[in-house]
């Protein structure tokens, strides 16, 4: 039995759905995209051209759910497919759109640059319990309006896995959209076979921007997958009530499905978002509070309630250190998500809220997401039936360290995690240098880094790759992009 | 030669039909018996100690190639001259007196007998007086002793005590391990060697061999 976790009646889930779609009908969003708009009124919905509101008649929204695909495979660099985003699986994926980076050496927050980008991704690529990279930080040594394509440009050139990213602007798109196109050849073995996952994100209230609302269609019209990332913030920008900010979050990722099914009837799309508590004290959004994660598991359900597979940021921690703090909370997101069966949790190496990435800590979580998935296969008996005859054996031989049965079911019924996860005995941690949690994961940062074995991409379209952002980065006047070559780890 | 490294990676599998097999033909191509124990047994024993060491085996499997690294000294035997170290020596273990806990204590004697070492085991609640008597009596090389209580750890140092009230005390050593037991208390009773865990008493006794 697949253990689960269960937040939501039946009779409250199907309550608050329909709470959202009579905020849809009645309320609407407001939508700052003339494209979306005209998109909507052609399809039945009533524009208020003054508000720029926009009321969704229920039957399109249900038409719109109907539409939506209930899963959809990922495949990396290579063609080859890395996830089943349906059903109950669980797939982990980096934390994304960080502005900060842990440095191991000083302890600081720092801002990113070209260097920590590529160490990051050469380090997502041996992460063996996260399958997709994603574009985890911002580089602050490229123009801002080459800022996002230059990070799918790395992650392209440096891991095979693949993306979980977004675009900032509209006119960004089109280089993200080449840059796929460079690594899969063309636009229908694009659309065949996906190989990045978009976010959308609605603006809490209620509203889709130009940018986020032309960035939906787009990916929408290619098959680019989408996931919509609603942010109600319970107590500020959405109801202090758990339900309440459920019920907004309908509507709001809702809303996102409408537009897609009719951009591209079909299309691929994740029912994701995240929402947080918001922490009044410090006007925080605390992603490791329970109500956060509450809110992210229950409308987990609501999606898959409707059909339609999920996403949640989750599994990450709003620490300031790879401390306690964050072992802890990044531990009941994950787990919480894997019992869940959110299909793609975005969390694994985040720090303080959304804004900092750390590569020591994605050694760590990746442990995290080894456990979670053993506990997600569940307890199932294998040859323990009857059981007289194993435990004859046990009392004949004194020992079952070398039975059959022991031989062909300990590494499938147990989890051997890395070294960094401390298992020995005090006298031999002791002898084997007393190391912090820290020292390990670094150590593990820096034997993953001397290990990595450069992307399978064929050359030529990691040459195809440099000439499209070179010539991007051009137009923004940037000559040259930085130094990519890592100058490998400097606190080794 | 082909067969020696045959024997070697078949012996890290563990497949103890496979190398007594490898053995005999190694015999019938005239190697010398030595020569197969030594590039072929011993050669694929060292790697899988290797990789227990680096986790990338457990003990089930360095168990299981001690098993056919039994199955290939079997056939061997008749042919191993006095100076081949076949027997990688010989050792008493026991839970000490009043002490009624053996699992480590086991655990300790299943691994010596993987490693290759005669294992002659007194079980728990052992007397100084046996363990000195047994290990005289059979010429072993070392005495480990395990102790799960605080109050059952001076055990041990009688033992010690005995040994050198007999004169045993420089061709018996001795290891001790068990929960309670420290380097520190190890040091004090005068014990050879503190082996932390099973995996280390075993790294323990074959310093003291060796």
């Amino acid at each position: 039995m697949r253990p689960r976790l269960q937040l939501l009646s039946e009779d409250l889930l199907e309550r608050i759905v329909d709470e959202a779609l009579d905020l849809l009908a009645t309320l609407g969003i407001k939508i700052q995209n003339d494209n979306a708009v005209a998109l909507l009124a052609d399809h039945g919905a009533t524009v208020d051209s003054e508000s720029g509101r926009v009321a969704f008649p229920e039957s399109l929204v249900t038409e719109a759910i109907s539409k939506a695909p209930s899963g959809f495979a990922l495949y990396d660099c290579l063609g080859k497919q890395t996830h089943d985003l349906s059903g109950d699986n669980v797939h982990f994926t980096p934390g994304s759109s960080g502005i900060t980076v842990l440095d191991a050496g000083t302890g600081e927050m720092r801002t990113p640059v070209t260097d920590d980008f590529v160490r990051f991704t050469k380090l997502t690529s041996r992460m063996q319990h996260i399958e997709a990279q994603s574009t985890a930080f911002i580089c602050s040594d490229v123009p801002e309006p080459v800022q996002d394509s230059y990070r799918l440009f790395l992650c392209l050139l440096y891991c095979e896995k693949p993306v979980v990213t977004g675009a900032f602007t509209i006119e960004s798109y089109a280089l993200m959209r080449d840059l796929q196109l460079a690594v899969r050849g063309s636009a229908e073995a694009l659309g065949e076979r996906p190989l990045t996952i978009f976010s959308a994100c609605p603006t809490a209230p209620l509203k889709w921007s130009d940018v986020t609302a032309q960035n939906l269609l787009d990916c929408a019209a290619d098959s680019v997958p989408i996931e919509f990332v609603s942010m109600p913030l319970a107590g500020f920008m959405g109801p202090v009530t758990i339900v309440g900010s459920l019920v907004q979050h309908t509507a709001e990722t809702l809303s996102g499905v409408v537009l897609s099914q009719l951009a591209n009837s079909g299309c691929p799309v994740l029912y994701g978002g995240s929402p947080a508590a918001f922490d009044i004290r410090y006007e925080t959004t605390p992603m490791g509070a329970i109500e956060t994660q509450m809110i992210d598991c229950a409308y987990s359900e609501i999606g898959k309630h409707l059909g339609i597979p999920t996403q949640a940021y989750i599994g990450l921690s709003d620490a300031k250190a790879l401390d306690a703090q964050a072992g802890l909370e990044t531990s009941m997101g994950a787990t919480l998500a894997a019992l869940t069966g959110v299909n793609s949790v975005s969390g694994p190496g985040m720090l303080d809220f959304e804004r900092c990435i750390s590569m020591e800590k994605l050694v760590v979580d990746n442990e995290i997401c080894g456990l979670t998935q053993r506990l997600i296969r569940g307890i199932v008996p294998k040859d323990d039936f009857p059981a007289l005859p194993l435990f004859e054996e046990m009392l004949r031989e004194g020992h079952l360290l070398i039975a059959d049965h022991t031989r062909k079911h300990l590494r499938s019924e147990h989890h051997f995690p890395g070294p960094v996860i401390e298992r020995a005995s005090l006298p031999r941690w002791q002898a084997e240098g007393e190391t912090t949690l820290g020292e390990r994961a670094h150590r593990e940062v820096v034997r993953h880094l001397e290990e990595y074995e450069p992307s399978r991409v064929a050359d030529d379209v990691k040459k195809d790759l440099v000439e499209l952002m070179t010539a991007e980065a051009r137009r923004h006047g940037l000559d040259r992009l930085p130094d990519r070559e890592s100058q490998g780890d400097s606190e080794a | 030669m082909e067969i020696l490294s045959q024997i070697a990676s078949e012996l890290q599998r563990g497949a103890d039909d496979e190398v007594r097999t490898l053995t005999k033909s190694a015999l019938e191509q005239s190697l010398e018996a030595g020569v197969i124990l030594e590039e072929g047994l011993l050669a694929g024993m060292q790697v899988v100690g290797e990789r227990f060491r680096a986790h990338e085996v457990f003990l089930p499997e360095v168990l299981l190639a001690a098993r056919a690294m039994h199955a290939g000294v079997e056939i061997l035997e008749p042919h191993l001259g006095k100076t081949d170290a076949h027997s990688r020596g010989k050792v008493v273990i026991g839970t000490v007196q009043g002490d009624l806990h053996d699992i480590g204590k086991n655990l300790v004697g299943i691994m010596l007998s993987g490693a290759g070492f005669e294992v002659i085991d007194l079980g728990k609640d052992v007397s100084p007086e046996q363990f000195v008597e047994t290990a005289r009596d059979s010429g072993a090389d070392v005495i480990g002793m395990s102790a799960l209580l605080t109050t059952t750890m001076p055990g041990m140092k009688k033992v010690i005590a005995l040994l050198k009230e007999r004169g045993l005390d420089s061709s018996v050593r001795t290891v001790v391990g068990g929960a309670p037991v420290t380097e520190k208390y190890a040091r004090e009773i005068g014990a050879d060697s503190y082996g932390f865990d099973a995996a280390r008493a075993v790294e323990c006794v074959k310093e003291l061999v060796g």
